[in-house]
C-alpha cells in the first residue's frame, strides 16, 4: 500500500473528525467537491453538516472559527491556497493570535494553508507564508516535509489548544508516498535529523527538505558527509537541535523556499550566530527564492526557488570556506 | 424605565471617565464614551440576557454592556489597568470582554466581529444547544465601510444566523462625515442586498428604539435570519475624549439628529409618569454613588507586574518560545 501526503491530510481530518465531534471543516469548495485538491473528498458525506462550503469570504471565514472556538468547538479552516489566507491576516493575526492572551480563552483553531509552489502556478497561487504568521505572537506555525509528518501533526494541530497554521505543501501532495502513517513520534516543537552528517548542516523545511537530502546524496560523491535538519514546526523553533547539529558540522547553511528578506531562515542564522557563534567555522550561509513574484512560466519558476543545483552550489561554497 | 435607569447609569459612568481622562495621570489610555446614543445601545441591551445571548459591542456600547449584565467593576477595572478586571492591564478601556459569558472581547479592527459573533452562534447550534439564543454586534456606520463587514453579515446571511446587525448612524467616523463614508442614501437598503430583513430608527427617541429592537430581537429569535437596524443619531462627544470634535457644524449639532437622547428620555418617563422627578433624581444619586465607589475599589487595586506577568502567548506553555521574550 502506498500512502500519498495528500491522503495523510485527508486521512487526519478523518480521523480528527471520527475523534471529537467538536471538529469540523469549514472552506471553500470542500463539501460535495472535496475541495480544490481533494484534500476533504467524501468527508461531507461522512460527517454531515460538519464539512461545510464557505462563501470566498476568508476573513469571514477566519472569524467565524475563532468564535465558534470560543464556543467549545475546534474548527479546521481550509483555504483553497495559502496565498488567500492574506484576505483572512486581520483575522489571523490580530483576533485569533491575541485572544488567549488577552481574555485567557483559548483558541483551538487549525487553519490549513496548500503553500509553495508548483509549475505554472504564478504568483498568486505559490506562495509561502510561514515567515509572515511565524512574526506574531500566538501562533504555532508547522511545515510537514513527510507522510508521516502530515498525518500526525495535523491530529497534533487539532488538539492543540492554539491557533495553528498547518503549512502543507501542494508540490508534495502526490509526489510523496509512504508505506503507512507510522507511529506519532516526535511532537510538535520538536524538529529531526532528517539525513545525519558531519560536515555541514542544513537546516530547511517542508519541500526543500527534500531538496536538502537530494543535494547532501550529491555531495557524498564526493566524500561530504551533509546533515540536514528538519524543523517540521517553525515555531516554535526547535534551536538546541539546531545548535547540537552545527556543534557537530561547523557549518550551517539555512535552506527556505519563501522569499529572502527576514523569515524562518534569518531567524536560523541570527539563533545561531546568537547563541553558537563559536560553534561556527565558517559565515553562515541563507539560499532562498529570489527577491521577486513567484514567476508563471516553468523555465522561470525553476530558477526562482532553491534547487537541488543551487543548494548543491551553495554547500560547495560552505564546505570549501 | 429599565432602559432609561441603564441610560443613566452609562452617562454617569463615562461622565466620571471623561473627568478622569481630563484630570489626567489617572487612566491609563484613551477614553471613548457612547454620549448621544445611549438610547440605541439601551434598548438593545435589555433584548439580551447574559450568559444566554451573545453581544459583541463597539466602542460606544456602555449602556448595551450594563443591561445586558457586564460585571459593573469591568469598565473601570480595565481603565484603570488593575490585575482584577478581565483584561489584567494586557488591554485596556473599551477592548474588555468576557468571551466565554457571551461577550467577546473587540479588536480595533472595526467589522470584525461581525463573522466572530457569528462564529459563537454557528458552533452552538452544531452543537444543539443555541436554543432561542441571538447574537448581537454592533458597530458605526463607519464600519459599514469595510470588508469585514462585507464579508460577516454576507456569512451571516448564507448561514441564517439569529444575527442583530446594529449599526449607529452617528454622522461621524472619527471626523469623516457621511458624505466621505457611503454613497447610498440609505444604508438600511443594504439589507436587501444581502437578503436579509433591515429597518432604521431614530436613535434619539428611547421608545422608538426600544420599540425597534423588541421587534427586530423577536424576528432573530423566532428564526427570520440576520436583522440589520440602522439607528440614527449625533456622537454628541469626541471620537475619543482627546477629539474636541470642532469639526461637527453648530448647523449639525442644533438639527433633530443632535437631540440629546437622555434630555429626550426623560421628558418621555415623566410624560408617561413611569418616574417622577424625585425618583429620576435619587436614580441619578444612586448611579453617581455608585460610580465613585467603583473608582474608589478599581484605583485601589494591584496594577500589573511586569515581573510577575508570564509574557506567554499560548495556552500551551510547553510551546511558548520564552528565551526570546525577555
Amino acid at each position: 500500500m502506498s500512502l500519498t501526503y495528500l491522503e495523510a491530510i485527508r486521512e487526519a481530518q478523518y480521523e480528527a473528525l471520527r475523534r471529537n465531534p467538536d471538529v469540523f471543516i469549514y472552506g471553500q469548495d470542500i463539501g460535495q467537491f472535496g475541495g480544490a485538491f481533494k484534500a476533504t473528498k467524501g468527508l461531507m458525506n461522512e460527517f454531515p453538516g460538519r464539512v461545510l462550503d464557505a462563501p470566498i469570504s476568508e476573513d469571514a471565514m477566519v472569524g467565524l472559527a475563532i468564535g465558534a472556538a470560543i464556543e467549545g468547538s475546534r474548527p479546521i479552516v481550509e483555504m483553497q491556497f495559502a496565498d488567500f489566507s492574506s484576505v483572512g491576516f486581520n483575522q489571523i493575526v490580530n483576533q485569533a493570535a491575541t485572544l488567549y492572551w488577552r481574555t485567557d480563552v483559548p483558541c483551538p483553531i487549525t487553519i490549513r494553508l496548500p503553500s509553495g509552489g508548483t509549475a505554472g502556478s504564478g504568483p498568486f497561487h505559490s506562495q509561502s507564508m510561514e515567515s509572515i504568521y511565524a512574526h506574531y505572537p500566538g501562533l504555532v506555525i508547522v511545515c510537514p516535509a513527510t507522510v508521516e509528518d502530515a498525518y500526525w501533526m495535523l491530529l497534533d494541530s487539532v488538539e492543540l489548544d492554539d491557533p495553528v497554521i498547518f503549512c502543507e505543501h501542494k508540490f508534495l501532495y502526490y509526489h510523496l508516498k509512504a508505506d503507512s502513517f507510522g507511529e506519532r513520534d516526535l511532537p510538535i516543537g520538536r524538529a529531526r535529523i532528517a539525513r545525519p552528517g558531519r560536515d555541514a548542516t542544513v537546516v530547511t523545511y517542508s519541500a526543500m527538505v527534500h531538496e536538502a537530502v537530494r543535494a547532501a546524496d550529491e555531495l557524498q560523491q564526493d566524500g561530504y558527509q551533509v546533515e540536514v535538519v528538519d524543523l517540521r514546526s517553525v515555531k516554535p523553533m526547535d534551536v538546541d537541535t539546531i545548535l547540537a547539529s552545527v556543534a557537530r558540522t561547523g557549518r550551517l547553511l539555512a535552506l527556505g523556499e519563501s522569499f529572502p528578506w527576514g523569515g524562518v531562515t534569518a531567524e536560523v542564522v541570527a539563533r545561531v550566530v546568537t547563541d553558537g557563534f563559536h560553534l561556527l567555522d565558517a559565515p553562515p550561509m541563507r539560499l532562498n527564492s529570489k527577491d521577486t513574484p513567484i514567476p508563471y512560466h516553468t523555465q522561470l519558476w525553476k530558477a526562482h526557488r532553491p534547487t537541488v543545483a543551487t543548494v548543491t552550489d551553495a554547500l560547495r561554497r560552505l564546505l570549501r570556506y | 424605565m429599565e432602559a432609561f435607569r441603564v441610560m443613566v447609569r452609562a452617562r454617569t459612568l463615562e461622565d466620571k471617565l471623561a473627568n478622569l481622562y481630563k484630570a489626567g495621570g489617572r487612566l491609563v489610555g484613551g477614553v471613548y464614551l457612547g454620549k448621544g446614543q445611549e438610547a440605541y445601545s439601551a434598548a438593545l441591551g435589555i433584548q439580551l440576557r447574559w450568559q444566554h445571548d451573545i453581544l459583541g459591542p463597539f466602542i460606544r456600547d456602555q449602556a448595551a454592556r450594563i443591561a445586558f449584565g457586564e460585571p459593573p467593576l469591568d469598565p473601570m477595572r480595565t481603565y484603570f489597568g488593575s490585575v482584577r478586571g478581565p483584561m489584567r492591564g494586557r488591554d485596556g478601556n473599551v477592548h474588555r470582554g468576557r468571551p466565554k459569558d457571551g461577550l467577546p472581547a473587540m479588536i480595533s479592527h472595526i467589522g470584525s466581529m461581525v463573522s466572530l459573533v457569528s462564529g459563537m452562534l454557528f458552533a452552538r447550534r452544531m452543537q444543539g444547544r443555541l436554543g432561542d439564543a441571538v447574537g448581537a454586534v454592533t458597530l458605526g456606520e463607519g464600519g459599514t465601510s469595510t470588508g469585514a463587514f462585507h464579508e460577516g453579515v454576507n456569512l451571516a446571511a448564507v448561514e441564517k444566523l439569529p444575527l442583530i446587525i446594529a449599526v449607529t448612524n452617528n454622522q461621524y467616523s472619527y471626523s469623516t462625515s457621511n458624505d466621505r463614508q457611503f454613497a447610498c442614501s440609505d444604508l438600511a437598503e443594504r439589507a436587501k442586498g444581502y437578503g436579509i430583513q433591515g429597518r432604521n430608527v431614530d436613535g434619539t427617541d428611547l421608545i422608538q428604539c426600544v420599540q425597534a429592537f423588541d421587534e427586530v430581537v423577536r424576528a432573530a429569535r423566532s428564526g427570520s435570519g440576520p436583522q440589520l437596524i440602522i439607528g440614527h443619531t449625533l456622537r454628541l462627544t469626541g471620537h475619543g475624549e482627546h477629539d474636541d470634535s470642532s469639526y461637527i457644524p453648530e448647523s449639525v449639532k442644533k438639527s433633530p439628529i443632535g437631540r440629546d437622547c437622555m434630555l429626550i428620555a426623560e421628558q418621555q418617563i415623566l410624560e408617561h409618569a413611569w418616574m417622577n422627578d424625585k425618583e429620576i433624581a435619587e436614580w441619578k444619586n444612586t448611579c453617581r454613588a455608585d460610580v465613585e465607589r467603583m473608582v474608589a475599589t478599581a484605583m485601589k487595586e494591584p496594577a500589573p507586574d511586569p515581573f510577575k506577568e508570564p509574557w506567554r502567548a499560548l495556552s500551551t506553555s510547553e510551546l511558548c518560545e520564552g528565551q526570546w521574550t525577555v
